[in-house]
């Protein structure tokens, strides 16, 4: 379980920005989100970047647990 | 975390009137988000100090087009407020490495819903000399626009859609490595 936090079009296309995710690893959580969201949020995260508590995520492999924000940063715009 | 009301009181002019701001103020960097309208005059100032003979303040407006056309009546900023301060005094740190003599650094970032010809982000740099101020405050809003998570959402009437064409985010270190590298090629 791990705590997923969506910003721009991942919230978009998610319906929400923040949510319980379920899973012990990075991948696994976001498999899980992939099939809890569908086609339009996978699309996004494939071109997101992926942080696990703000710092970028080298590996779908890496330990999470509820404790831990997972992060879909879709290209910035700020400025 | 402090507020920008925090900002050294002695470095604040009598008269500035200060948005409620997430932020922090140490010292001679000043790093802020609001969602309240963002005064140049007043990050100019607290930025002119004795030992610096110039300061650079830059001002980023919403703007009625965009790349994806005409009729922008606003812009909403979505910000991830968790990381985004740190990343803005990453951003200054950076500059104070590759500019020493800098003398104070103000950054802001307005959040929520931005009207048209409002500031977006400010960005206020003192130095002794006009060539590292101009050089500095470049180099904090050029890292600004890739280092720190902040979306656009344009509005155009009733509808507000997140702009696809922004740039993958990447580490101040990073971003401070290939600025200057373009820099040294120009």
């Amino acid at each position: 379980m791990a705590n997923l936090v969506m910003f721009a079009a991942a919230r978009h296309a998610a319906g929400r920005g923040h949510d319980d995710v379920s899973g012990t690893t990075l991948g696994a959580v976001l498999d899980h989100a992939v099939a809890r969201y569908g086609d339009a949020f996978a699309d996004v995260l494939s071109f997101s970047r992926i942080w696990v508590n703000g710092e970028q995520a080298d590996s779908h492999d890496v330990a999470v647990t509820r404790d831990d924000e997972i992060a879909i940063l879709p290209p910035i715009s700020g400025g | 975390m402090t507020t920008l009301d925090s900002a050294p009181v002695r470095a604040r002019p009598r008269d500035s009137r200060l948005p409620d701001t997430s932020g922090c103020a140490t010292g001679d960097d000043w790093i802020g988000l609001s969602p309240d309208p963002l005064d140049l005059g007043t990050a100019t100032r607290w930025a002119s100090i004795a030992s610096c003979g110039a300061v650079v303040a830059f001002e980023g407006i919403v703007r009625e087009h965009s790349h994806d056309g005409d009729g922008v009546t606003a812009i909403d900023y979505e910000v991830h407020s968790r990381y985004a301060v740190n990343r803005m005094a990453q951003i200054a740190a950076a500059a104070r490495r590759q500019w020493p003599e800098l003398g104070r650094i103000a950054v802001w970032h307005r959040t929520g819903l931005v009207p048209l010809t409002e500031s977006s982000v400010v960005i206020a740099v003192s130095a002794p000399h006009r060539i590292s101020a101009f050089d500095a405050a470049r180099f904090c809003i050029d890292l600004v626009k890739q280092c720190v998570p902040v979306w656009k959402h344009e509005h155009r009437g009733v509808d507000a859609q997140p702009m696809l064409d922004g740039a993958d985010i990447t580490d101040v270190t990073a971003a401070a490595r290939a600025w200057l590298a373009r820099e040294q090629a120009r």
